[in-house]
């Protein structure tokens, strides 16, 4: 799915000092948000919404369809399975370092109610013009408008940087999508590829990979069905292998993850691959005249 | 987290996985006290990676003379950038088969998954590419855990025989080993059938997941110290992840995968990156003991700053790191690209307080700081 303003989101964790700063941010940009948690604030309000001791809770008092959560990594097994519970549609988790096996709970119950994780470690996801759920600058008009670009990252930081320079170019987008740093993540890139593909708004979509793992290779085998050009960018070309590049998921180990490797099952299906950020712009314009003629 | 074997075989015994009698030793003397105390015993290396047998740095020794010796040659020999400080002088068991088995994280299922071979040994990852029926894969669904009967049920028709309910049991005890260890890779290579009918753990590989080292403090503090320069580790100690790259082109950003693409870029116009340093997430307030950081490798003649501002605020960055160059007054160009979150008022203080304009584009900003770091050269 793609977050629309129409959608009632939830803040786990949200009295917190991020909580705060965010809620704030996507309260303003025009993102409806119904409710928070804190377990020991129950009963108040905070920033005019009121907060509960869990998601199950809020969700008998108010439809919720996305919650949001920031939670440090420790209790975020808890804080994922109660908001599966509450029978959210999506969960977006921003915290990054949750130990591998509390993911892989999180993953279960998620599969058992239906719920659409996006995360862990992400940045979240924006619609521009409309709402954003996560700690993207969407507020920011040099980097974010709205358009016909789907915009599908890895990385927050890079995705931010690509946004941009479309926004830069004259490009809007229709959608963000901030699949997470982690290597098991809810929504894949293929996931996330699938759903802008789907979107009447998404003219074009761009893919920020990142070395590690093979999700830019699963990636690759849906875009060969599409019709819908698709330029990529995959970060890490000058990153020695067998190093967690800061992300634990972007690691070279072997023959796996390898730049070239993701470089050339995306070529093999027709897509466009970028050596610099920059160069995005210019492939996404010869991909849609390409279309166009 | 690694471990050397010497640290992880005590864990699978307290869980009930036998392993043969031990001693750890740190000079050749004492290997030779151990081996008389011991018998026929294997002399082996304790380093944190796979590749010692190969490296030759696990030998057979049948007396204590025998064992003094080989301690003499592995002592002091590097394998795979470790230098062997210490021996585990282990009683040899009398082999009737080798087996295989793994515990670990499955990324595809995001669930966990057991590997189990007959063919145990030195070259299983060869037997794993060249002969894919011989590596069993045994899918775990994590709500429901892994008991004696799926294992048994899992081991039907391997040709374990009568050790077949023995071979489970191991089974079953080292997923509890992986679930309360939190582990990434529980490895026994080989687990093997005795003449006299036993299951023991010959070795063992295990890395636990660094995102849990606050729920297993007790095995932090046992922990294979990783491999690291000076300055690796200087960053490690602050919070931060720090890769030196041979380069001369500093590089700071936020975010690894913004930190990464500056690295392409500045390989892309024909520069070689220095490092790979991020102060991104919780990290970005830390731009100072960053910048000191960068500042320790004397091969840097030029410094980039790319900021993309989402979580991590530009303004706070930016703020930090120009205080500590102040500070520093370091004698190398420096060039900034600021974008997203607290964008105008970082580049506000890069105007105020240096004087410089922030390139727009993080190209131009790439190409200024190769420039200047071939001019320099």
């Amino acid at each position: 799915m793609i977050v629309r303003k129409e959608h009632k989101v939830l803040v786990q964790g949200i009295t917190g000092k991020q909580g705060t700063f965010w809620t704030k941010a996507m309260q303003d940009y025009g993102t409806s948000v119904v409710a928070g948690v804190n377990p020991r604030k129950a009963g108040t309000e905070h920033l005019e919404v009121p907060v509960y001791a869990c998601a199950v809770d809020a969700a008998r008092d108010t439809p919720i369809d996305v919650s949001v959560m920031f939670i440090p990594p420790m209790a975020a097994k808890a804080a994922a399975i109660d908001a599966c519970e509450a029978g959210v549609k999506m969960l977006v988790c921003l915290t990054e370092h949750i130990p591998a096996h509390d993911v892989m709970e999180m993953h279960a119950a998620a599969a058992a109610n239906a719920v659409r994780i996006v995360g862990p470690n992400t940045a979240g996801v924006v619609t521009p013009g409309e709402c954003f759920v996560g700690i993207m600058p969407a507020f920011n008009a040099n980097v974010f408008r709205p358009g016909e670009i789907g915009v599908i990252s890895r990385s927050g930081s890079l995705g931010t940087l690509v946004s941009l320079n479309l926004t830069q170019s004259g490009f809007g987008q229709s959608a963000f999508y901030g699949v997470g740093g982690d290597p098991m993540i809810g929504t894949t890139s293929r996931d996330a590829l699938e759903i802008l593909d789907a979107d009447a708004r998404t003219k074009a979509v761009v893919l920020c990979g990142e070395i590690g793992g093979s999700a830019e290779e699963s990636a690759a085998e849906y875009a060969a069905e599409m019709s819908k050009p698709v330029v990529a960018f995959i970060a890490g070309r000058a990153s020695p292998p067998g190093k967690k590049m800061g992300h634990a998921g972007a690691i070279v180990s072997g023959s796996s993850g390898a730049y070239g490797a993701k470089r050339a099952a995306l070529e093999a299906v027709g897509v466009s691959v970028a050596d610099v950020p920059s160069q995005i712009p210019v492939l996404l314009k010869e991909g849609l005249d390409r279309k166009a003629a | 987290m690694n471990f050397e074997e010497y640290r992880a075989k005590p864990l699978l015994e307290t869980c009930g996985v036998a392993v043969p009698a031990s001693e750890l030793v740190w000079d050749a003397d004492a290997a030779e006290v151990a081996a008389a105390r011991i018998g026929k015993c294997v002399v082996k290396a304790q380093v944190p990676t796979g590749k010692r047998g190969k490296a030759g740095g696990i030998k057979l020794a049948a007396t204590s003379e025998e064992a003094k010796a080989h301690a003499q040659a592995i002592l002091g020999m590097e394998i795979d950038g470790h230098r062997v400080e210490k021996l585990l002088i282990e009683a040899q068991v009398p082999i009737a088969q080798e087996l295989y088995v793994a515990v670990l994280n499955d990324v595809a299922s995001k669930n966990p998954l057991i590997l189990f071979s007959m063919m145990g040994g030195m070259d299983v990852e060869e037997v794993a590419e060249t002969d894919p029926e011989a590596m069993r894969k045994i899918p775990v669904d994590i709500t429901k855990g892994f008991d004696l009967s799926s294992a048994q049920r899992a081991l039907e028709g391997c040709g374990l025989g009568e050790m077949q309910a023995a071979v489970a049991d191991v089974l079953v005890k080292l997923y509890r080993a992986y679930r309360d260890r939190d582990a990434e890779l529980l490895e026994i290579n080989p687990l093997v059938l005795t003449d006299n009918g036993q299951v023991v753990a010959l070795d063992c590989k295990l890395t636990i997941d660094d995102s849990a080292a606050p729920r297993q403090a007790e095995l932090v503090e046992q922990a294979a110290p990783e491999l690291m320069t000076a300055l690796e580790l200087k960053a490690h100690e602050a919070g931060l992840k720090y890769i030196a790259l041979g380069g001369s082109v500093g590089v700071l950003a936020n975010g690894a995968g913004l930190t990464m693409t500056s690295m392409d870029a500045i390989t892309h116009y024909g520069g070689e990156p220095a490092n790979f340093l991020e102060i991104g997430g919780e990290a970005y307030t830390k731009s100072k003991i960053a910048l000191s950081i960068l500042l320790e490798n004397t091969d840097i003649r030029s410094l980039l700053v790319n900021f993309c501002g989402a979580f991590a605020r530009t303004d706070v960055m930016t703020e930090g790191l120009v205080a500590a160059w102040k500070d520093l007054a370091p004698d190398i160009p420096i060039f900034f690209t600021i974008h997203g979150t607290g964008e105008d008022e970082a580049v506000k203080i890069v105007r105020e307080e240096l004087g410089l304009e922030p390139f727009d584009l993080m190209d131009d900003a790439v190409k200024a700081a190769v420039a200047a770091a071939a001019e320099a050269a």
